[in-house]
């Protein structure tokens, strides 16, 4: 159970290698946490996180999950829910893709669309589903600040952001004032796998600050989040940046 | 039989931290209790998930509630059924509150012995929790002479003390955990007026209280010290001590006399309009307890009072919870044996460091523990704190607290419990095996759970 001040004893990543989430798990391995549950593509490449976590003294499974193969979903869920109470999923795979290639690629387009955003929608309802009859708990999202002004530099993973972050809202809506949290994530350039050999944005943070915020929107139980802090204000105001000061700042 | 009524609801506690989803009955009848704890007995499985037996909803945590699982609430069975003036006792269904109690006992020369800080509280939490009050001498269930339990495995039993003593006191401060207790029979005292001759003194510092605690010489039965938690240096835990007893006819200004007995409703008002939703902080708080502090006069003085005044002032505010806005505020209440008085006098230290602000700490002692498997009490000092839950680093401040409490052999409670960590609780509460035990025995299948027992693994 989540105690009263937003600890939680257990966690299900889909994405388990994915580095802000491990960042997460182990903050939140030094408050309450018993059971860890790595999601995973391939799970003989996440023992390494594995034993990590355990090393804090948190009892880790790792199982099969892939975000684009939506016919496994409901099953997967299924599975996850059967025998013990998850407090908290945090959906946190994604890629970025080469939009060099996509934006000629339709097929590539589509790999990342579904990926990032298909694919949570094909979990994210079962698992709210399972959460609601479970009758509380935590589903936080991975979304990005790429969701709220969409930049040319990689504008498919952006727009795929921002159907899942409007979906997370959705979701967020349907649930409020019952035992269900639902929460969207949104992180400015996080130094990751993910980001490695891009130039930073400006307000690049650190995958702790992201967990920091996390864990601080699940205690507070807030709808949306920023990671850093700053970007709450930052983002709307680049919101009505007029489009062609945008593209030049962007080019 | 008919069926009990049923709907789904979001339940939280007092302190309005740990919403979760139940589906809550109402039944009217006991026997209507067995099926639906039947329907919903685990299977192991996420799909059942059990019941637990829910009062008013004034412990603070998440005891009262069952997140995907149901809640069998007391609120239609809150009749009261017999009272046995040559014994002194008192028959009742378990949602009976203690308001309606005092309203029904006192113009009749009776008392329930053990009332709480606040008089919105049902006989079966006051049960499932062994509830205490300003009285030292006992907690709820010393004064609980039997009761019917509908326990999943073994069906409706009559439990006593005296019958069948392991039962009876796993169900006290139980949690709700052993069974839905149905009806209850209460030992009174009895008392010749519906006053309180109430003796308020300011103390300077936490040492001149505690002092003045202890000293016997007025023969009260009742004590509470009022704690102002800002107040720090030399002037921590400056507070206000109340002793107080039942008045005597002879107490009464002469028109009281004539009908010492008459009891009326206690006044109501609504949280004070300065103070906005979520609008609490240090410096509300401050002017709060200033306010309280000022109040009294600055020598001890002697005053006769109705029994809600004395024992229930914060039910005179509607809705105070709603000062700490929509994120809650949990309480932390501890007790520590005598001789372990420095626990106290750091932990207000500590608190007073973090800037946390308290808008109410309450100072009692007890002089007996019971037998209770899971109850509270011992004999030592209990201090009770609210906290509003998004205080920075709050678990960890708590924890550290814990950590005190339990090298100084004391416990937290669990009635107003919603954080603790589960190898701290279990620490605190060394006849926790044998309560698993019985437990085991009344109900091997889990088909009693609450988000509390799931928390601490209960
Ligand atoms: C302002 C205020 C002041 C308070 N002061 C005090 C005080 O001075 N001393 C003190 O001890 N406590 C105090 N409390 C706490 C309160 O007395 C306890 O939490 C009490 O248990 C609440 O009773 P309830 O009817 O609201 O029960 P609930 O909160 O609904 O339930 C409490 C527990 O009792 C169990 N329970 C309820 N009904 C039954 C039943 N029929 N059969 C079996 N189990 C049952 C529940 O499962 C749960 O575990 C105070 C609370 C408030 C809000
Ligand atoms: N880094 C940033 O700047 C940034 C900014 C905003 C938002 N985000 C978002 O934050 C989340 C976590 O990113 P991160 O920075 O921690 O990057 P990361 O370390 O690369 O994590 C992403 C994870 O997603 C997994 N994944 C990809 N496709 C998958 C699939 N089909 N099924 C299952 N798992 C799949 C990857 O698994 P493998 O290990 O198998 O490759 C990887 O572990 C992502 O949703 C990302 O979009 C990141």
């Amino acid at each position: 159970m989540r105690d009263a001040l937003g600890d939680v004893q257990s966690v299900l990543v889909l994405g388990g290698r994915s580095e802000i989430a491990l960042a997460t798990v182990h903050l939140l391995a030094g408050q309450r946490l018993q059971r860890a549950v790595l999601a995973v593509r391939n799970p003989k490449a996440a023992s390494e996180e594995a034993d990590r976590i355990r090393a804090a003294g948190v009892s880790v499974d790792v199982v099969k999950f892939d975000a684009a193969d939506t016919e496994s979903h409901a099953a997967f869920v299924a599975a996850m829910f059967t025998d013990r109470d998850i407090d908290l999923v945090l959906v946190a795979f994604g890629i970025v893709g080469d939009q060099a290639q996509a934006d000629h690629d339709a097929q590539h387009a589509l790999e990342i669309v579904h990926t990032n955003f298909q694919g949570a929608v094909s979990v994210l309802i079962p698992i709210a589903d399972a959460m609601s009859r479970q009758g509380h708990g935590t589903i936080a999202v991975l979304s990005s600040v790429a969701a709220v002004r969409p930049r040319r530099a990689n504008f498919v993973y952006s727009s795929s952001k921002a159907g899942l972050d409007a979906f997370t809202n959705g979701l967020a809506d349907m649930y409020a004032g019952t035992g269900v949290h639902v929460m969207a994530v949104r992180p400015g350039f996080v130094a990751t796998r993910m980001t490695t050999g891009m130039k930073p944005a400006p307000f690049a943070t650190t995958t702790d600050v992201v967990a920091r915020a996390i864990v601080d929107g699940i205690r507070a139980r807030s709808t949306v989040v920023y990671a850093p802090a700053i970007l709450r204000f930052v983002m709307p105001a680049l919101q009505i940046v007029p489009r062609f000061v945008w593209r030049k700042m962007r080019a | 039989m008919s069926t009990p009524l049923v709907r789904h609801e979001t339940l939280q506690g007092w302190g309005r931290t740990s919403p979760s989803e139940s589906t809550v009955y109402e039944p009217d009848s006991e026997f209507q209790v067995p099926a639906i704890l039947e329907a919903w007995e685990s299977d192991g499985g996420a799909q059942r998930r059990g019941s637990i037996a829910r009062g008013l909803g004034r412990s603070y945590g998440d005891a009262a509630q069952n997140a995907g699982g149901a809640v069998v609430s007391s609120a239609a069975l809150s009749r009261i059924l017999e009272l046995d003036r040559a014994a002194a006792t008192v028959r009742v269904e378990p949602g009976v509150s203690i308001e309606a109690l005092l309203k029904f006992l006192v113009p009749r020369g009776f008392f329930p012995t053990v009332i709480p800080g606040t008089g919105i509280v049902s006989v079966g939490g006051g049960i499932g929790a062994d509830i205490h009050g300003k009285f030292r001498h006992g907690s709820f269930c010393d004064f609980v002479d039997s009761a019917t339990l509908v326990t999943p495995a073994l069906g409706p039993m009559r439990i006593s003390a005296e019958t069948n003593a392991d039962v009876f006191w796993a169900t006290a401060g139980g949690m709700g955990l052993t069974g839905v207790v149905t009806e209850a029979t209460l030992r009174l005292h009895r008392i010749a007026t519906s006053q309180m001759r109430v003796d308020t003194t300011r103390c300077r510092d936490i040492d001149d209280c505690m002092t003045a605690m202890m000293d016997d010489s007025r023969g009260e039965r009742y004590s509470v010290a009022w704690i102002d938690c800002l107040a720090n240096g030399a002037n921590l835990g400056r507070s206000i001590l109340e002793t107080a007893v039942h008045a005597t006819v002879g107490d009464l200004p002469a028109e009281r006399a004539r009908d010492p007995l008459a009891y009326g409703a206690g006044l109501s008002v609504s949280a004070p309009p300065w103070m906005p939703n979520g609008l609490l902080n240090s410096w509300t708080v401050k002017a709060f307890n200033e306010l309280w502090f000022r109040k009294s006069p600055k020598r001890p003085h002697r005053t006769t009072v109705s029994i809600p005044t004395f024992f229930h002032p914060l039910d005179m505010v509607k809705g105070w919870p709603s000062i700490y806005g929509r994120h809650g505020f949990v309480q932390y209440q501890f007790v520590v044996p005598y001789g372990h008085e420095h626990v106290v006098r750091i932990i207000l230290e500590r608190l007073s460091a973090a800037k946390c602000a308290s808008f109410l700490a309450v100072l009692k002692r007890f002089e007996t523990s019971n037998a209770g498997l899971l109850s509270f009490p011992m004999p030592g000092w209990t201090l009770a704190l609210d906290v509003p839950a998004m205080h920075p680093g709050l678990n960890k401040i708590l924890d550290a607290f814990d950590d005190l409490v339990l090298e100084a052999d004391g416990r937290v409670y669990l009635a107003k419990d919603a954080r603790v960590a589960p190898q701290r609780f279990a620490a605190m509460y060394p006849h926790l095996e044998r309560w698993r035990e019985v437990r085991a025995r009344l109900d091997p299948n889990c088909a009693l759970q609450s988000d509390l027992s799931r928390r601490l693994g209960l």
